[in-house]
């Protein structure tokens, strides 16, 4: 690879990273946080903005639904007739082989055209109505978020008369930046192998050509800069409570770092068993060696719970928000914030949710690894997917070609961090908040010692298996 | 008597926190999928989309003020002033007029040339729907005043008051009318001797 080569997929790795977590989860979880929190509370929750759309388009949703019903149906007719001749043996000649108004493999293609359309179709028709709310495209209330942001950052900017100007501002890009720096070493997906897209890959041994790996960096040290860039998020806090002249933001900000500070110890040492199972610091070593054996949860769940505990604190999220605690110190370290600037504390804490959740499943769900599909395709108990000779060839030439393979874990991947996102933000909506202490206590007397004992036996297990062999 | 209150044993797992928590976002989740993809019927959703989606609003509930208006669609009010006299709020105008000559009704009795009800300084207590002899005045349309941008457009003029419709989508009363001339017709007139 030349240096440009080298430079455009960087930037192209960045620009992934950073719309996937931009324009996929901020959004999305922007909703969940407003939406869910209002279902279990049996509102509605805010659904009102949205684009007016044409009343051509409109008065045409109910046809649209009428049309998907009716492809699908055509669907299910066409592939009763194929099993109907093949399982009668003598149609499979024409429906593979023969060619219909003359081209080649016509049934088959148009099995493969017309099945994916029908599914998009019958889904489309489930969600469509929903998409719409009074002449409105709301997205389900989605497109809520999108105003928030929008009334957020044409609100007036405040900055508190005696406050530390420089300070003030610069606090909000020092909280965010760390969020979307952890994002570089997470892999969001195994490596591709350029040159052979659309083919099957071999079951193991190296590949040659070009071979891209959908992560910004793969650093060697790996989790370790998670960990280095997660503590700078300190800063940010901090200097946002000493900026705003205010006793509550003061006090919001001295909580956020000491807690900050207590909690990286913990996440770090909590992490530790999982290094040593998995030999490696480095993410997509990680998620093979969980793709080879079984998934890291399974193996070490006490470590999969502090670790969650620690990162749910270390990002300050409920139950652990004491430093913006409404109740006491009304909203701690950036109570003196508004406009475009809180927005940046928000979209940072939910860059981070994401990001964490990310980081838990890289260690603990196997990352983009998805059960019975390896990088040679499905297989499930020494059974391969593989239609070769059945008529259907080409189903199984898609599904275990490199290039579906490869989507199919991205999508399971972010499928993974999504669920786990969502868990959290419901943990957020769940738990009352502990107090200050307790917090503290919690970390230093229990997730601490326990985190140490699971260190000392995980290593117990390691080096006896070792010893056996295994 | 005095007795010992027994106090809940915790255990490991309560002591631990992670299964209470577990059994908790259980809590939450079950009532989020209940109101979300469960069957409509068990929903519990409290809130409705409000500007979009309205509730029916009480039989008895005191809504925006209506002028009533007789079979030949002028309106019954005959400017007796009783309701801007009992009206708390000083929000009703009146002035009263005499019908033309040629009217079977001049004489006997008047009507309002201007009747104005200022709804941004109403209470709506109710008061001059009580004290209208006539049934000219109701507060039954079922609906609020509408919100809008401007001072002016909460003074509501006769016209204004005689075209809301009542809850039933009628501008009529239930109660009959007895005009001067018709044979049910109670009280006195020019014709009649005491």
């Amino acid at each position: 690879m030349d240096l440009g080569w080298l430079v455009l997929v960087s930037i192209l790795k960045i620009a992934f990273v950073i719309g996937v977590l931009l324009l996929l989860f901020a959004p999305v979880l922007v909703l969940a946080e407003r939406r869910q929190s209002a279902f279990f509370q049996d509102r509605l929750g805010p659904y009102m903005g949205g684009f007016p759309m044409p009343r051509a388009l409109l008065d045409a949703i109910p046809y649209l639904v009428l049309g998907a019903y009716v492809v699908a149906a055509l669907c299910g007719v066409m592939f009763a007739i194929s099993l109907a001749m093949v399982a009668t043996g003598n149609g499979q000649d024409v429906l593979f082989t023969e060619p219909v108004f003359g081209i080649e493999h016509t049934w088959g293609g148009l099995m493969l055209v017309f099945f994916p359309l029908a599914v998009i179709h019958l889904v489309a028709a489930k969600i469509l109505p929903f998409l719409f709310f009074d002449g409105r495209l709301t997205i389900f209330g989605g497109l809520h978020a999108l105003f928030d942001a929008i009334k957020a950052f044409t609100k007036e900017d405040i900055v508190p008369p005696r406050g530390d100007k420089f300070l003030h501002s610069i606090a909000p890009i020092i909280a965010m930046v760390p969020a979307f720096a952890t994002a570089a070493v997470i892999p969001f997906g195994p490596t591709i192998y350029v040159d052979y897209l659309l083919e099957q890959l071999p079951a193991d041994g190296a590949i040659g050509g070009t071979a891209i790996d959908i992560q910004v960096a793969n650093l060697n040290i790996g989790i370790l800069y998670i960990f280095a860039i997660a503590g700078t998020g300190i800063i940010g806090a901090a200097i946002a409570g000493y900026a705003s002249d205010n006793k509550y933001a003061l006090l919001g900000g001295l909580r956020a770092a000491s807690q900050m500070v207590s909690y990286e110890v913990t996440l770090g040492l909590s992490l530790v068993p999982m290094f040593m199972l998995y030999d490696s610091l480095m993410l997509p070593d990680m998620i093979r060696w969980q793709g080879e054996h079984v998934w890291g949860v399974l193996v070490n769940p006490l470590a999969f719970v502090l670790f969650f505990t620690a990162s749910i604190a270390e990002y300050k999220r409920v139950p652990f928000d004491a430093p913006e605690g409404e109740s006491e110190i009304v909203a701690g370290y950036f109570l003196e914030y508004s406009s475009g600037k809180w927005l940046m504390y928000m979209m940072g804490e939910f860059i981070e949710v994401a990001v964490s959740s990310a980081i838990i499943a890289v260690v603990f769900l196997g990352g983009w690894e998805v059960p019975f599909l390896t990088r040679a395709g499905w297989e499930a108990f020494g059974y391969r997917f593989d239609l070769t000779g059945t008529g259907f060839d080409v189903v199984s030439n898609v599904a275990n070609s490199h290039l579906f393979i490869i989507i199919v874990q991205v999508v399971a991947f972010l499928a993974k961090v999504m669920v786990l996102a969502l868990i959290s933000i419901q943990v957020r909506w769940t738990l009352p908040r502990f107090r200050y202490d307790q917090i503290m206590s919690l970390c230093w007397k229990l997730i601490l010692p326990l985190s140490l004992v699971n260190i000392l036996v995980t290593g117990i297990f390691v080096l006896l298996f070792q010893q056996m062999g295994w | 008597m005095a007795y010992a209150i027994k106090k809940p044993g915790r255990t490991v797992a309560d002591q631990s926190y992670v299964v209470e928590a577990v059994k908790g976002l259980g809590v939450t989740f079950k009532r989020f999928f209940q109101n979300t993809i469960g069957p409509a019927e068990n929903r519990k959703t409290a809130t409705i989309r409000y500007p979009e989606e309205t509730r029916e609003y009480p039989e008895r509930f005191r809504g925006v003020h209506r002028l009533t208006h007789r079979v030949d669609g002028s309106p019954r009010c005959v400017a007796c002033l009783c309701c801007s006299t009992a009206c708390p709020a000083q929000c009703i105008y009146i002035e009263p007029a005499e019908y033309e000559a040629d009217d079977p009704r001049h004489g006997y009795e008047r009507y309002p040339r201007v009747f104005v009800i200022d709804e941004l300084r109403c209470i709506f207590c109710g008061f001059c729907v009580e004290a209208c002899p006539c049934d000219a005045i109701r507060m039954d349309t079922g609906t609020h005043v509408p919100a809008s941008w401007k001072r002016e457009h909460f003074i509501f003029d006769k016209e204004t008051l005689m075209s809301i419709p009542g809850k039933d989508g009628t501008y009529v009363t239930a109660n009959p009318r007895h005009e001067p001339g018709d044979p049910t017709h109670p009280g006195l007139d020019r014709d009649k001797a005491h």
